[in-house]
């Protein structure tokens, strides 16, 4: 039998789900083939009762949200959170320095007693996650190859060396040579450094390596003249909820 | 007769999230309401104290659908609160990277998320096993869509070197060149797409309903990224003014905020562009808004579908000359943007749902004290809420399945974009 797979979302911009529908055209009929997709809201009208494989996206940032991710976790053999704001929180969880209220208060004005909010979190901060397809977006490339291992029985991994490994492979001038603040140093590769080789810098969306070597990242700081204060402002954006950050 | 009670929470092939209720007993309507549950985002919030280096990349992640045209209003927002200028090599860059959002979302929306209900089918999903052909050459316009955006901006969905002032990154001419080539040959794609569409026009609903249609309006382009507030009902006003416009207010069953101006509510989009701006639209769209049988001014929201097809038309032949521009101009490296003052600015496009504004305040610092966000999903609630009210009546003596169903195909015609426009589709019969 194939594989029941659903897709779900919680606070998030959908991104992650779109990208999956833009998978190159062999590949996304295979896929199509290889599963049976059963819930999957923002494109497909269908219900079920039980998932081999769950993909949740976006961060958790209301008391409903904590209560619906528990019941999709309890009918998932498999749950996987796909994307930065399920990963690691990602940039919902900007808002967590502010106090709520006052977060609904500047949005709503008079009218924020309306609305529920919690700090937002990711999905491992609610419910057990099996593995994390990370980015914002995600790279499909590496959602393919997750789902690949899965249907293959093979327990799926992550890069776990920093985006700049990939980066020198691509040839960017480094980031600090240019004068910028960049995060490279200590997070975690498998995005063939896309933010570099576009001119900017990178931003934190797959979280860090497993042990990042940060003081390291520090004596790079130092060398270029740049504050800690800098580089955790940047490092906010994305990685909030992290302990380094906190 | 019998009781209605439909309730469709979280209406699928949209957005976000959205409820439908309906009650009624006896052909007497009680209750019919379009209600939009979708967490509370507060990126206006989030912005707050940023440089505005980071706010592009922040305000993008409003959402995936349509983060080019957030991104261009941010960038436009910026500028204008910071004095900066660009150039005109960044303006026609910035068009053909809005183009490429315009194709791909409409293309979506059309064909993937639309047109299962004319073929009566649940998703785009069991099509490929059924209109093979036609999944395959919509999913290759997707794609190509994708590869223009990826060429530009290292990206479509969150697009990376579109900076305040310009570009971070310039594109190959070569790859600009070849994607030219693919564009022109995709006119022939986009053919069959309207023959698709016409031969689906009998399973398009006859609902009428005029309301008021705002949309950007320039005098020298059917306008996506420039241009002053257009009305069918009211004079022209500059973006700087939008929030006379909107009027922006809350309601309790939605964490969307709702907007009206002169009349109860009014229509942004495809539609209610075509409509304010049909007559600046290149030939083949013309043709094909012919071929589809859509006329200006059109009172059927569920045309809405059939006005994003003439717009992915158009938006082809729009690239192609963009293009044509962009290479016999060559493509040089500007320098990055370096004096900045304080100020507010107002940053206005017409994204692939329709208008949308970012009104941004900074301090001379660089940094953003306050951030304003009104999309063009929040901006279509409220009439999707009089459309449903117009609508429901008309139709009581019918199924309760073919109520629902026509409820449902009304709130995906306005292709809404529930995430970014809470900072929406169940259809609930009680």
């Amino acid at each position: 039998m194939k594989p029941k797979v659903a897709f779900f979302d919680f606070t998030c911009c959908e991104g992650c789900q779109l990208d999956t529908l833009n998978i190159e055209g062999q590949d996304l009929v295979d896929l199509v083939s290889a599963i049976d997709i059963v819930e999957f809201r923002e494109v497909h009208t269908g219900k079920a009762d039980h998932y081999d494989i769950a993909f949740v996206e976006g961060s958790i940032t209301r008391e409903s949200g904590i209560e619906r991710v528990k019941d999709i976790r309890a009918r998932s053999d498999m749950l996987i959170a796909l994307g930065a704001c399920a990963h690691i929180g990602g940039i919902n969880c900007l808002k967590n320095h502010l106090e709520m209220d006052e977060a609904l208060e500047i949005v709503y004005g008079e009218d924020a007693k309306y609305y529920d909010t919690i700090p937002a979190r990711p999905v491992s901060a609610v419910v057990p996650v099996d593995f994390a397809v990370p980015g914002c977006p995600i790279n499909t490339a590496e959602l393919l190859r997750v789902v690949k291992d899965i249907l293959l029985g093979k327990t799926p991994s992550l890069p776990n060396y920093p985006v700049c490994v990939e980066c020198k492979m691509a040839g960017n001038v480094c980031v600090f040579e240019r004068g910028g603040t960049c995060l490279g140093p200590v997070i975690r590769g498998g995005c063939n450094a896309v933010c570099v080789t576009a001119g900017r810098h990178c931003w934190g969306c797959r979280g860090l390596v497993d042990d990042p070597n940060l003081d390291s990242q520090k004596d790079v700081l130092k060398e270029y003249g740049l504050t800690v204060d800098q580089v955790v402002e940047k490092f906010k954006i994305y990685n909030t909820y992290s302990e380094v950050a906190q | 007769m019998s009781s209605i009670d439909i309730k469709v929470h979280h209406v699928t092939r949209v957005e976000g999230h959205g409820n439908i209720v309906v009650n009624a007993t006896d052909g007497v309507l009680e209750e019919v309401r379009w209600e939009v549950p979708e967490s509370p985002r507060l990126f206006e919030a989030m912005l707050r104290g940023r440089h505005y280096s980071d706010v592009q990349h922040i305000a993008s992640r409003i959402c995936g659908i349509c983060s080019i045209a957030h991104s261009t209003a941010s960038l436009h927002a910026s500028e204008a609160a910071l004095g900066v200028k660009v150039s005109e090599q960044t303006r026609r860059l910035r068009k053909l990277l809005f183009n490429a959002e315009v194709l791909e979302s409409h293309v979506l929306h059309a064909c993937c998320l639309a047109a299962p209900d004319f073929l009566g089918a649940p998703s785009v999903i069991p099509l490929v096993n059924t209109h093979k052909d036609v999944v395959v050459k919509v999913m290759s316009l997707k794609r190509l869509a994708y590869k223009l955006a990826d060429l530009l901006a290292g990206r479509k969905t969150h697009p990376i070197s579109c900076i305040v002032g310009g570009f971070s990154m310039l594109p190959d001419l070569e790859k600009l060149e070849m994607i030219r080539d693919a564009l022109i040959a995709s006119l022939a794609d986009y053919e069959a797409l309207v023959d698709l569409f016409k031969s689906l026009a009998g399973e398009i609903p006859s609902f009428e309903r005029e309301t008021e249609y705002i949309a950007l309006k320039d005098p020298n382009e059917y306008a996506f990224i420039s241009g002053d507030i257009a009305s069918s009902d009211t004079a022209t006003v500059p973006i700087d003014q939008y929030r006379s416009v909107t009027n922006e207010f809350c309601v309790p069953h939605s964490t969307a905020k709702y907007t009206k101006n002169v009349r109860d509510a009014y229509q942004v989009g495809a539609l209610a562009r075509f409509n304010i701006n049909h007559e600046q639209l290149h030939p083949k769209a013309k043709d094909a808004a012919v071929e589809l049988g859509l006329k200006a001014p059109c009172y059927n929201p569920y045309m809405i579908t059939i006005a994003q097809v003439v717009e992915a038309v158009h938006a082809t032949e729009d690239s192609i000359l963009l293009i044509d521009k962009l290479l016999e101009t060559g493509v040089t490296k500007e320098p990055e943007t370096a004096e900045i003052q304080a100020g507010c600015g107002v940053g206005a496009v017409e994204a692939p749902r329709g208008i949308l504004f970012h009104d941004y305040t900074y301090g001379g610092d660089g940094i953003l004290t306050e951030a304003n966000c009104v999309i063009p999903t929040n901006q279509n609630h409220n009439n999707i809420q009089h459309d449903m009210e117009a609508l429901v009546p008309t139709i009581l003596d019918r199924p309760q399945e073919e109520i629902r169903l026509m409820l449902e195909m009304l709130v995906r015609a306005y292709d809404p974009c529930i995430s970014c426009s809470t900072h929406m589709l169940q259809v609930r019969f009680k």
